[in-house]
């Protein structure tokens, strides 16, 4: 029995010291949990910054509502999450929130016959296709948008998200803005009752039930749409103009935006003003405690945002996302120097 | 001399004795404490989901069993459309499996050549251990483009204009659905069924197999009345955890259900079940009501394994006492 048991003795206790010297090492990474949308761009950030700080992210991308969870239970330095939280409930907790980059939403469909960027939808009529009003390619609605195109008499399938995430949040979101209908029967959230269609797991999900189905519609993450070569649609803007999907659009939707207008800069891209604006733009937030107990972390956290903010806007290029632009980042910053304070009530990290 | 010597032997077999009866004693509390632990950790899990659930319970009551609407918007949660999906995968799923499972256990016991037994029943045992996600992939990217593009639009067309089945077989031909999620649990839950069949087949003494042929059976009548009689209770048990892992199949069905919360007439149509709206919704769920709903989904879908599996017991302790009597 003995001589059984203690070469196990050796090994736990060889275990739990590795482990401890483990997570000793650790100690400096930036934790931090929430949206996966943004999770690619967050971890190319992260490796790069490693290679020049030595310092690494631990980040989880369990969704924005696990990571509003995860900050609120201080179980890591920063949470993210792709719906901002409205202005009382950050003040209830004592949260700062702000934008940290930008991605776009993309109607992708799989008709035959229809070119990428050759069919032209607006939101009214996106809002009653994916409420089922508009049920044939071949709608007087659809073909008055598309003039020149010869759309077949085929049957809409309809795809949808079936987890919660905030890509359905802000295309909800949309769709709610521009038609009142949509607002009062369906509404806006990361998961609501769609009256119509079938559900695919995540964005890659949505993907490929829209490329295996003929006649399909559904809406992805910009780069997914690029990447897997899609099908997208192009849509009426705000001010009546036909933008492509791109990220000038995403930009031109993020300057033309009122910042100011909501706190934590809780505004929401869809819908923007300007010629130019793709009226499916979304941002994603990041979360801190205004005074946080571990002041030197979300100091490290903040750091690592600034340093993504300035250098990281061709690595978010390359990946389809789109950098905050500059006045965004400077009130940002300034935000930062006033409200994210430690105990002796000097700011945790100062950008300048 | 004799004396001491006697007395030493009886002091040392007391010892062997005692020692004896102390590993019992230990070896006795180990193996109840095991039992008794899982009790613990079944009551465990039912009083947190119990608790976890209250929330939605006390809201909606027992309209949250009968109410379709899933709507995260509005914070109104019945469960219904989940339930039936769940309900109807499972049992398609078995109606398809058992004869199959059965065939191929028979075919392994009695009629398949020696050198094809082995490999046969190593490939059913490998289906058993293929990880659900690959089961949904393969699903998603051949078996349903193959349902869509070879089997609905033919069997739209077959069953149209008849009664019943025109409208258990309509709508548009998504590929995925009720019935292609019960296509793919069958499969699944096949190799449990098969393998567990196959090997109390095997515990059936061959003498009496042998006795039967000797007065004249054919290997039918062998199978249907020594064989089966025999090893019911253990086909019972082959199928009862077949139907626990359709029941509780996530991964794989969430794939190709369609994920739907809608109750429809048609098969083809996109549906949910339990366990897949859990695994789909559970991480972006905030606010109190739609976490404590997906988790009533949780103690509905504990409370349907239960009935389920205590209606098994019960068959099978009637089959019992028929044999008795």
């Amino acid at each position: 029995m003995k001589n059984f048991f203690r070469p196990m003795a050796y090994a736990v206790a060889v275990a739990a010291s590795a482990g401890f010297m483990l997570s000793a090492a650790q100690a400096a990474d930036i934790s931090g949990a929430g949206a996966t949308f943004p999770y690619p761009i967050y971890a190319k950030w992260a490796d790069a910054y490693k290679k020049e700080t030595g310092i690494g992210l631990n980040y989880q991308s369990i969704g924005s509502g696990g990571g509003i969870k995860q900050i609120k239970a201080k179980t890591v330095t920063f949470g993210a999450s792709d719906a901002p939280l409205s202005g009382d409930e950050l003040k209830e907790v004592g949260l700062a929130q702000f934008p940290m980059v930008m991605g776009g939403i993309v109607p992708v469909v799989n008709i035959e016959g229809v070119e990428p960027g050759k069919l032209v939808l607006d939101g009214e009529t996106l809002a009653k296709i994916f409420m089922g009003e508009i049920t044939s390619w071949d709608d007087a609605a659809i073909k008055k948008l598309n003039p020149d195109l010869s759309l077949p008499s085929q049957a809409i399938a309809v795809v949808h998200r079936s987890d919660g995430s905030g890509t359905t949040y802000n295309f909800t979101y949309y769709l709610a803005d521009v038609s009142a209908d949509w607002k009062e029967k369906i509404g806006v959230d990361k998961a609501v009752e769609w009256p119509v269609g079938i559900g695919a797991k995540g964005n890659e999900g949505v993907a490929n039930n829209v490329a295996q189905t003929s006649g399909s519609i559904g809406y992805v993450e910009y780069a997914y749409a690029k990447q897997n070569k899609m099908t997208y649609a192009d849509m009426l803007n705000k001010d009546g103009k036909t933008v492509a999907p791109t990220a000038e659009a995403f930009a031109a939707a993020a300057a033309n935006a009122d910042w100011n207008s909501q706190p934590g800069y809780g505004v929401i891209l869809a819908n923007q003003p300007g010629a130019e604006s793709w009226p499916m733009t979304a941002a994603t937030w990041i979360l801190v405690y205004k005074q946080p107990e571990d002041a030197a972390a979300t100091g490290e956290a903040l750091k690592f945002f600034d340093w993504s903010y300035k250098n990281g806007g061709k690595m978010a290029d390359e990946l389809d996302y789109v950098a905050m632009p500059e006045n965004v980042v400077k009130s940002v910053e300034e935000m930062w120097a006033k409200d994210v304070v430690g105990s002796d009530g000097k700011p945790v990290y100062s950008a300048m | 001399m004799a004396a001491v010597t006697d007395q030493q032997m009886a002091s040392r077999r007391e010892k062997v004795v005692r020692r004896f009866a102390l590993t019992d004693a230990v070896f006795h509390a180990v193996s109840r404490a095991s039992a008794v632990l899982v009790l613990v950790l079944l009551g465990g899990v039912a009083v947190s989901l119990f608790v976890g659930s209250w929330d939605a319970l006390s809201k909606f009551g027992f309209s949250f069993l009968v109410t379709e609407s899933w709507n995260p918007v509005k914070e109104n949660f019945g469960a219904a459309a989940p339930i039936y999906g769940t309900i109807v995968t499972s049992a398609i799923a078995i109606l398809i499996a058992v004869p199959i499972g059965i065939g191929i256990a028979i075919f392994l016991t009695e009629l398949c050549p020696r050198p094809l037994r082995r490999p046969i029943g190593i490939a059913i045992e490998l289906l058993a251990g293929i990880p659900s996600i690959i089961y949904g992939i393969w699903g998603l990217f051949v078996f349903a483009p193959f349902i869509q593009t070879k089997v609905q639009p033919f069997v739209i067309d077959f069953f149209h204009g008849v009664p019943i089945l025109s409208s258990l077989f309509a709508g548009p031909p998504y590929g995925i659905g009720l019935l292609t999620s019960s296509l793919i649990l069958a499969i699944m839950v096949l190799p449990f069924i098969s393998s567990i069949t196959k090997d109390v087949f095997d515990t059936v003494p061959s003498v009496l197999k042998e006795s039967a042929y000797g007065i004249g059976c054919t290997t039918w009548e062998v199978m249907k009345n020594v064989v089966v009689p025999y090893t019911r209770v253990g086909i019972m048990g082959g199928v009862m955890l077949g139907l626990g892992r359709a029941l509780g199949e996530t991964m794989a069905v969430t794939f190709v259900i369609g994920n739907a919360h809608r109750i429809s007439a048609s098969l083809f149509a996109p549906s949910t079940t339990i366990s897949a709206t859990i695994a789909n919704e559970f991480t972006e769920a905030d606010g109190e009501m739609y976490t404590s709903s997906l988790i009533a989904l949780g103690l509905i879908l504990f409370i349907i394994t239960f009935i389920i599996l205590a209606i098994a017991r019960y068959m099978l302790m009637r089959i019992e006492s028929k044999k008795g009597a």
